[in-house]
């Protein structure tokens, strides 16, 4: 019964408080996103990574650093080894269940850092106008006509390789296009007649945009964090493959595969199957990101 | 009768002023970008480990020798003025010398460039050849299986890392099925037989009638400049798809189908002739992207091209070389986006 209610609950048009209507709109926004079944594919896949790097030491058969010599190269499916041995005789599937902590923590951090920059780049921009707007604009639009990998290699070579400071190229490679969306989004929120009316009760800018500006934001924000996650995982994961992500003995993705091209020719699963992986999560992020674009961003069905 | 004359002349000038504005604007914005980039990669260049003067003189130097290249490099000058002087550097097409083998970085840019430009171009061909027919075929027919094949293409190259699929694809198609050449632009036999011309060995082994080198050559390319296709296919046959959509559920289309007009007139005559500018800017981001995604895909099949010339440089602590190879892979980005902003500009009528 109690489920019922609470269905009717969230259902209803006439919402009784802000929390209200709040959750409403999170359930309806949900029950478009279950109706894609693509999406919910995608979901899955990254909850089922979520659990696989929370749980990395109860589900690897193996530590991922533990060398052993006699059994190096081993093909797939050999006894106690599923996806086999790579040239230091380390589990490969263990490697990859301890690899997914690393590319969690990448996405995370950069989908912390760039958004949170360009949304302040962006607001600070669009509700201020004037000079203030021309002067951020320009810069992000340098950054936006730079070649990013490129860019990101130098970065990386100035500040050394490892796996923060890949992390900050890629996120200062990352970052304008969140402040050109958050400048769109406040240039038309700025004008809306309910702005005037709380800078009239008194309101201040910092009010104004971390209050009523940022929060209409966001959506647009995690539309593109989701869609631009693919392309931060393949960049992470190029950045391993030159050695300058993530430093070896680490299970890093990208760095596995580098490893695996050596053998490529005779021992093709070493370097296979770290791929596979990439290409896994970031289709499921595609996947998600496009589901989530149609329920929070409806306008441009055409895509 | 004056008043009539200025009105006239107005008349004239008034659509011309616009325009003057507009290229000046622009041509301001160019400059401003591109110094943006060179401040970016001189803040690189300071921020950087390596001390340079260390680099040149090497660790058991004395203080004196130390100070006179210090000052040599300009470093006890205040950092606007170092600034200014590297970009009167980069204008004169000086990027310092390589740390690695002493000579100009930018002899050895123009030495490794051709090889990027015949990869990226090759790339493009195919990327254009194949997309564009199947964006327009998957709008036309939405929501059949072709369109579902598109949708599919497109998700996996957004989704593939580019440097697995460049070992994947030297596994199968060149260690299974011994269909194309392995690494590298020759094979060795077929090494500094055409006197180097443009750089570009098919274009070369034309140029010297060498079919054989060409041959070589070709089965070489093909699998790098196909893999670089296929992630600009993606790209081209989205856009192009999206661009029709909205094309085809026009007004004027419904009229062109009204009068009776068959669908292939409507398709390529109307519809299709109307997205012409966008897809041309399309194809030009799509290129530039592929100057910058070849990085990766030259590492795998050791194409000796800037991207591999950056990364050997970066792997050495080479900046000169890394700093000036970022700078034209910037400059040539940069100005492929203006090009496409540009065309934009020109030919649609409803960006004016």
């Amino acid at each position: 019964m109690s489920e019922l209610t609470l269905r009717q609950w969230l259902l209803t048009d006439a919402p009784t408080s802000r929390r209200h209507a709040r959750l409403a709109s999170l359930y309806q926004g949900w029950l478009t996103l279950r109706g894609n079944t693509m999406a919910m594919f995608g979901l899955g896949i990254l909850i089922a990574l979520v659990l696989m790097a929370l749980m990395a030491p109860l589900l690897a058969p193996y530590d991922p650093f533990v060398q052993d010599l006699s059994n190096r190269l081993q093909p797939l499916g050999t006894e106690g080894h599923l996806l086999g041995t790579d040239s230091l005789g380390r589990d490969i599937l263990s490697r990859l269940i301890y690899g997914s902590r690393i590319t969690l923590y990448i996405v995370a951090l950069v989908a912390l850092i760039a958004p949170v920059a360009g949304l302040l780049v962006g607001t600070v921009a669009g509700y201020a106008g004037g000079w203030v707007d021309v002067v951020l604009m320009r810069i992000t639009d340098i950054f936006l006509a730079f070649p990013r990998l490129v860019l990101a290699l130098a970065f990386v070579a100035a500040l050394g390789a490892g796996i923060e400071n890949a992390v900050l190229a890629i996120s200062l490679t990352a970052w304008p296009p969140y402040a050109r969306i958050a400048r769109a989004e406040t240039l038309t929120i700025r004008s809306s007649d309910y702005i005037s009316a709380i800078r009239l009760q008194g309101a201040g800018p910092l009010r104004i945009i971390t209050k009523h500006i940022w929060p209409l934001c966001i959506s647009s924000l995690i539309v593109r964090v989701t869609l631009d996650m693919a392309g931060i995982i393949l960049a992470a994961a190029g950045l391993g493959f030159l050695g300058l992500g993530a430093q070896p003995p680490s299970p890093e993705w990208g760095a596995m595969i580098s490893e695996g091209r050596r053998f490529i020719l005779d021992h093709w699963w070493v370097a296979t199957m770290p791929g596979l992986a990439i290409f896994t999560v970031s289709l499921a992020f595609n996947l998600l990101g496009d589901g989530l674009r149609d329920v929070l961003d409806p306008k441009d069905d055409n895509r | 009768m004056t008043a009539t004359d200025t009105t006239k002349e107005r008349r004239r000038r008034a659509p011309l002023a616009p325009w003057i504005r507009g290229t000046v604007l622009t041509l301001g914005s160019i400059a401003v970008t591109m110094l943006g980039l060179l401040f970016v990669t001189f803040i690189i260049g300071r921020v950087m480990p390596i001390d340079p003067v260390l680099a040149i003189v090497g660790e058991r130097a004395s203080q004196s020798t130390y100070d006179a290249v210090y000052e040599q490099l300009g470093l006890d000058q205040p950092l606007i003025v170092q600034f200014l002087y590297y970009i009167g550097d980069v204008l004169r097409g000086d990027f310092g010398t390589s740390l690695l083998n002493a000579r100009p970085v930018s002899e050895d840019i123009a030495r490794v460039f051709p090889a990027t430009l015949e990869l990226a171009t090759l790339g493009v061909i195919f990327g254009v050849v194949l997309g564009v027919p199947l964006g327009v075929i998957a709008a036309v027919r939405r929501g059949s299986w072709i369109d579902q094949v598109a949708r599919v293409v497109a998700l996996v190259g957004y989704s593939m890392p580019i440097f697995w699929l460049g070992l994947m694809g030297l596994l199968v198609f060149y260690g299974i099925l011994g269909w194309v050449g392995g690494p590298g632009r020759l094979d060795i036999f077929f090494q500094d037989i055409v006197p180097t011309r443009t750089g570009m060995i098919l274009v070369d082994s034309a140029i010297a009638g060498e079919w054989a080198v060409f041959r070589n050559a070709f089965s070489h390319i093909v699998l790098p400049a196909s893999l670089l296709g296929y992630f600009s296919l993606a790209y081209i046959s989205r856009m192009t798809r999206s661009f029709m959509l909205e094309q085809l559920s026009a007004e004027y289309i419904t009229t062109a189908r009204v009068k009776g007009m068959s669908e292939r007139q409507v398709i390529w005559g109307h519809a299709f002739k109307n997205i012409r500018v966008q897809l041309i800017t399309v194809i030009a981001l799509s290129y530039a992207n592929l100057l910058e995604g070849s990085v990766l895909t030259e590492i795998i099949f050791s194409w000796p091209g800037i991207g591999s010339y950056i990364t050997t440089a970066l792997l050495a602590a080479d900046m000169n070389a890394v700093l000036g190879g970022t700078v034209v892979v910037g400059l040539i980005f940069i100005c492929l986006n203006i090009f496409s902003d540009l065309l934009y500009r020109v030919f649609d009528p409803r960006s004016k």
